[in-house]
């Protein structure tokens, strides 16, 4: 769906582009290619990263360590495993509500989402690239901390 | 031919542990192959549209413009732009860096490039209604709530910990980037 109304957007302004003026919007094509090009090396250190990362943590690996009684650690464990990670937000939900009928905490599920889309261990490379060394390791590392307070008011929130 | 080398070395590398990895675990070969065939597959789907709207982002908006609603001294109304245009943008994270790029490049201030990205990484709306969905709206409107707060906390840290001769260099870097 997300997917569906980017390519939707990216065509009409394509389209819209083209009529007005061919010249600019081809030169707006070869500086997206540029731009793609430019990252494609970093790209692909990243997707291979993710593959090893999904592939050793799977569901069943999660929910073994950040059960409901898991406390600190359990919650630790959760924020580094959702930093680890690069998971779409239409597999993580429903999987994360998999693992919480399954006996996780909700502190814990809470970390996990909340670092899941905050930071990006396997997509630093490419963030670095961007960024440079310290802006990224500075965002990702408030990211995770922030993470934690997160999850402890979210979970305060959920059992109120 | 030694500019292709230079650049794809680290790519040879770590493919290179890949199958070295693949070799040694066995049991991981299937799940490891198939994402990334997954990984690549959403990768390719996502990228080429965000790549297309970062090149006529580029060509059509006119620097000044930017500059007004983004820029230094843009105050609430560039800090409430960044936000909504990360919130209502569409994809990974990863997609948001090079629009960062782009956006740097018109010359949005850094405050507002982290705001951005914060909101892309955690207030986005469709995600929200799926979150809430998946985990209950009690989860999720907490979790926004205290995520607005955390994306402000985290631009302010960045902003004084980054000197102003580094973000120089990021946004000269950004601005060679396309």
């Amino acid at each position: 769906m997300d997917t569906f109304i980017l390519y939707a957007v990216a065509g009409l302004c394509l389209l819209a582009s083209f009529l007005k003026n061919r010249g600019k919007t081809s030169l707006a094509l070869r500086k997206a290619y540029k731009a793609f090009e430019g990252i494609l090396p970093q790209l692909l250190v990243v997707l291979l990263l993710v593959s090893v990362a999904l592939a050793v943590l799977d569901t069943s690996t999660v929910s073994l360590v950040i059960g409901k009684d898991s406390g600190v650690f359990g919650v630790l464990i959760a924020a580094l495993i959702g930093a680890i990670t690069l998971i779409p937000g239409f597999v993580a939900f429903p999987a994360a509500a998999a693992l919480l009928h399954n006996g996780a905490g909700t502190v814990q599920i809470a970390a996990f989402v909340s670092t899941l889309m905050m930071v990006g261990v396997v997509t630093l490379p490419l963030e670095m690239q961007y960024f440079g060394k310290r802006t990224a390791l500075l965002r990702n590392g408030t990211a995770f901390l922030f993470s934690l307070v997160a999850a402890v008011f979210v979970g305060w929130v959920v059992g109120l | 031919m030694n500019t292709i080398v230079r650049r794809y070395g680290v790519v040879l590398a770590v493919a290179l542990l890949f199958a070295i990895f693949l070799a040694t675990w066995p049991l991981y070969q299937h799940k490891a192959t198939g994402m990334l065939l997954f990984q690549a597959e959403t990768m390719l789907l996502v990228i080429p549209p965000i790549f297309i709207l970062l090149g006529l982002l580029d060509v059509w908006v006119p620097r000044e413009q930017m500059m007004r609603y983004m820029g230094p001294g843009s105050g609430a109304k560039g800090v409430l732009l960044a936000f909504l245009f990360g919130s209502f943008a569409a994809g990974p994270l990863y997609g948001a860096f090079p629009v960062a790029a782009v956006l740097m490049k018109k010359g949005a201030s850094f405050t507002n490039i982290l705001i951005f990205i914060g909101a892309w990484s955690t207030t986005k709306l469709p995600m929200l209604l799926f979150e809430s969905a998946a985990l209950g709206p009690r989860f999720a409107l907490a979790r926004l709530a205290i995520d607005i707060v955390g994306i402000a906390l985290i631009a302010v840290a960045i902003k004084a910990a980054i000197s102003p001769k580094e973000v120089d260099a990021l946004y000269a870097q950004a601005a060679r980037m396309l």
